[in-house]
């Protein structure tokens, strides 16, 4: 049966979200709003040292200071920063030796997901730290890890355990009063993951989290600290999905990567928190620092997939202060109904011979608006840097819009910097040689989109390109330019 | 009193010469009244983020020129382009110099914004086009607005085509420690009709000149309209040209502009895009050195189906100069079938100097070809060694490199006479004489 270009728009609109469920766990919740009390009763709930509640304190008074970005391309209902609650554990809180032990709607939850833990630790070989709420709550092959000298741990643990490297290392890329929502998460952040890898040591195995928002009205603060100390490799994964829900929830995460000498950090996301229905109701924000800092000889590569969030704004960037650093930024940003994407990546050479390549794809559907914001900056200093940026954007309907902010600083004669964007549609042309070949016209953008984002695809670790592929169909579905 | 005070005081002083009665006048009020709101830009604004006009702001510009200045024409013959004949538009510290220009009234208008403003024959004309295209909002071109009375007005009625191009300069002869210019230009071609202009300004001494100067283009249906700034001004002279074009269906507008002199040069040009089938062009050659900045703000407002528009930027950074390109492109939705082209490339000679580069696109419609691209690089160490094994000393064999790189731009410069000056030009601001024409 043919199949018409009205019956794909209403079955992309039809589209519900598949992950949209609510665990029912009990929480430990604190009340809502945010105050010095609130930060020191975080503090203190998670057993922290004096140094990082102080920490915390000054973050917060930057914070307080600190007006809301407006720069973003992006239009929203602000937060109401007093009406979220800053604190939400899973209650039954035992550490698990094993995952028969774990609540089973939890793992009934992981289920829905279409993770299986066990299948993951036996057939992938991946060490999976989850992170349901705020609290790490499992912890897989941490032995294995172990044995290497590699530390994979939620970040509070690493505060108690590993306080000096912590305390060395935090805040040293992303200062607490960095940028509004990163003052923010200074001051609040629950959980997150602590990795690393010691001088010399090849991480034998992806590093995954799978974060996931949970409770009602909870603001999610994940900080995450990845150390490579020299010579090291590590290959780190985050995924995200978060369950339905009517009020928009903040998420606003730091990620700090820091690639000591000749070590690479590989850093994959896949993104697809709750996007709101159609209307363009409910939907997560995602307001999120990721920066790395590599030096000497290092490298840091972010490879990212952003389907999902209501309202994005993020740009994972590297500094790359070393001499022949490189920093690596791939990107594929899909938005469709209202979605709203502010993406892109700042490469800033310091170093000699520093090396930045940026592929970013944005996929624009619907009546959503996709944007590509990015800096390149040499600085004098950077003798003979270099950097390609591209930057292609697809439009999908009439109604949606791509936009390319890029800026570009240099300052050196003997850099080498070349840019360019495209913006076009799936030409009707390519669909129609599918058709005619016998592939219907969902199959041939599914198709065409793929082969449109496959630079970055390639880049992402196997199990995560079956996901990220997967995800890219589900987003696009009936897209009909 | 710093000079947005001074500037408001002085507008009382102005309203005392000019007839308030007429409409245009409140125009002038309503925009003083925006520039008291929004003072002068700062660079925290996002449109100025790369240019600062502080160190501007605290000279002690005089706003009205305290009295008429002559220049002898052999004096100044040099900053014309006498190889061809002209009509020429002369102002002398923002004053109309009869003696040097050469105006007409035989089928065309080339005349004063001074005397459209306040003569009636001209009001149908100034109602329909006086700031409907130039924008409400940006501060200085609100300011230039407000102190609104004299420039140029050159109005070409249906197909109709002015003999000759026509040169619009103005001079700054010093006599005051520091100068504040205003000029108004309006820019009018009726349907079919074309027209060719050549805008200049030029500082005589070290003396500080600011100029404020606000062109307004109307090009209705069929018309074509050939705009070329050459910008290479004394070291001492800084320029803020806003330029507002209005297109109608199937007309085609150029402009180029030259960048190679002055101490602060900012531009902004803005192409509205009201019709179908229309050819946006906007063309730039940039050489600087010393500490010159010079910042390109380019609009392309894409607003009906089945336009195109080009843009070309070659820039070339010595010493301790600045350049900055922000180009913006703008897709209405039903802009559909837009082919929008922009291109900036940049080469920095020298270890001090900077290139700022923001090409932005912002697209709501699907059935679009719009790119850009933009480098930043050097020149070709390869060439440069071919070049000097064939016995062309270094100096001229990177001049000539830098030549090709401007070439493309002067490729679609209209008057073979004002190419050969800009060749001069170039060749001067690299310090070479190649001993042939390109």
């Amino acid at each position: 049966m043919a199949y018409t270009e009205e019956e794909l728009k209403k079955e992309l609109e039809t589209k519900e979200y598949e992950y949209g469920f609510y665990t029912d766990i009990d929480s430990d919740t604190f009340p809502k709003g945010l105050s010095e009390e609130i930060v020191i009763a975080i503090s203190k709930k998670k057993e922290e040292p004096e140094w990082m509640t102080l920490w915390r304190l000054e973050a917060f008074k930057h914070w307080k200071e600190m007006v809301e970005p407006e720069w973003a391309n992006v239009n929203y209902t602000k937060p109401d920063f007093q009406a979220i609650s800053y604190y939400s554990a899973p209650n039954k809180k035992p550490k698990y030796d094993s995952l028969d032990e774990v609540d089973p709607e939890l793992l009934d939850t992981f289920k829905k997901l279409g993770i299986s833990v066990d299948e993951q630790k036996k057939l992938a070989g991946v060490a999976v730290d989850i992170v349901m709420d705020s609290v790490s709550v499992a912890t897989t092959f941490k032995k294995t890890l172990a044995e290497k000298g590699i530390i994979f741990c939620s970040i509070s643990e690493a505060i108690k355990e590993h306080s000096e490297l912590v305390k060395k290392y935090i805040g040293s890329v992303v200062p607490q009063k960095d940028n509004f929502y990163a003052a923010l998460n200074s001051a609040v952040f629950s959980d997150g993951s602590f990795c690393y890898i010691p001088k010399g040591v090849r991480c034998p195995m992806e590093l995954s989290t799978y974060f996931r928002i949970n409770q009602a009205g909870t603001g999610q603060f994940e900080r995450t600290l990845v150390i490579a100390d020299e010579g090291s490799y590590v290959s780190y994964l985050e995924g995200c999905t978060a369950p339905s829900r009517d009020e928009n929830q903040l998420h606003a995460a730091v990620v700090e990567l820091i690639a000591l000498d000749d070590a690479e950090i590989k850093y994959s996301t896949v993104q697809n928190w709750f996007p709101g229905n159609k209307e363009g109701n409910g939907g997560v924000y995602n307001f999120v620092t990721k920066r790395g800092l590599c030096e000497k000889n290092a490298k840091i590569s972010w490879t990212q997939v952003e389907t999902g969030s209501a309202v994005t704004w993020k740009y994972p960037s590297c500094i790359l202060k070393g001499d022949n650093s490189i920093g690596e930024f791939y990107s594929i940003a899909v938005t469709n109904n209202y979605q709203q994407a502010d993406t892109g990546t700042k490469m800033i050479h310091l170093g000699k011979n520093t090396r930045s390549t940026i592929i970013s794809k944005g996929i624009s559907a619907g009546k959503s608006q996709n944007s590509y914001r990015g800096l390149v900056q040499v600085n004098s200093r950077a003798e003979n840097a270099r950097n390609f940026s591209q930057c292609d954007s697809l439009l999908m309907g009439n109604e949606c819009g791509a936009h390319t902010f890029p800026y570009i600083e240099v300052k050196n004669k003997t850099a080498q910097i070349e840019h360019e964007a495209t913006t076009s549609k799936i030409g009707e042309d390519q669909i129609f040689y599918c058709n005619q070949r016998g592939i219907n016209t969902e199959k041939a953008i599914a198709l065409i989109v793929n082969g449109f984002s496959k630079e970055v695809l390639n880049k992402l670790p196997m199990e995560f390109a079956v996901e990220a592929q997967k995800l890219l169909e589900i987003s696009l579905e009936g897209s009909v330019g | 009193m710093d000079l947005k005070d001074k500037l408001i005081s002085s507008f009382m002083a102005f309203e005392n010469n000019v007839d308030i009665e007429h409409p245009v006048h409140d125009v002038r009020t309503e925009a003083m009244k925006n520039f008291e709101r929004k003072g002068f830009p700062s660079k925290k604004e996002e449109a100025w983020k790369y240019t600062s006009l502080n160190s501007l702001q605290k000279i002690d510009f005089s706003i009205f020129p305290r009295e008429e200045n002559t220049l002898e024409y052999k004096n100044v013959k040099k900053y014309f382009l006498h190889e061809v004949d002209s009509y020429k538009i002369v102002f002398v510290d923002g004053i109309y110099s009869s003696y040097l220009s050469e105006t007409t009234h035989d089928g065309v208008d080339i005349c004063l914004m001074s005397a459209a403003l306040t003569k009636p024959m001209y009001r149908p004309v100034i109602d329909v086009y006086f700031n409907k295209v130039a924008s409400k909002d940006e501060s200085l071109t609100s300011l230039n607005t407000a102190f609104s009375r004299e420039g140029a007005y050159i109005y070409i009625p249906k197909n109709k085509m002015p003999k000759k191009p026509i040169e619009i300069i103005h001079f700054a002869t010093g006599n005051e420690a520091s100068l504040l210019l205003q000029p108004r230009n309006l820019v009018i071609a009726e349907e079919n009709a074309e027209v060719q202009i050549i805008e200049r300004h030029q500082s005589l001494t070290s003396n500080e000149v600011l100029t404020n100067s606000v062109t307004e283009i109307f090009a209705a249906k069929s018309a074509i309209v050939d705009y070329y700034k050459i910008q290479n001004d004394a070291p001492s002279a800084s320029l803020i040209d806003n330029t507002y074009i209005d297109q109608k269906d199937k007309s085609v507008v150029k402009v180029h502009t030259f960048s190679f002199g002055g101490k602060l040069t900012r531009n902004n040009l803005n192409f509205y895009q009201n019709g179908e089938y229309i050819d946006s062009t906007m063309k730039g050659v940039t050489i600087l050195g010393d500490k010159q900045h010079v910042d390109h703000h380019t609009l392309v407002h894409h607003i009906e189906p089945n336009c195109e528009s080009h843009q070309d930027y070659k820039g070339i950074y010595g010493d301790n100069s600045t350049g900055v390109f922000n180009g913006k492109i703008i897709v209405d939705k039903i802009a559909q079938k837009t082919n929008a082209f922009q291109q900036n490339n940049n080469i920095l000679v020298s270890d001090k100097a900077t290139i700022n580069t923001k090409p932005q696109l912002e697209i709501f419609a699907d059935d679009v070809k719009c790119s850009h691209g933009c480098t930043i690089g050097q020149l070709d160490e390869d060439a440069l060694f071919y070049l000097q094994s064939r016995g062309i000393p270094k100096k001229e064999a990177r001049a000539l490199l830098m030549y090709a790189f401007a070439n493309n731009v002067l490729e679609s410069v209209r008057i073979p006479e004002l190419k050969t000056r800009i060749n001069k030009l170039i060749a001067k601001k690299l310090g070479v004489n190649l001993g042939f024409d390109l």
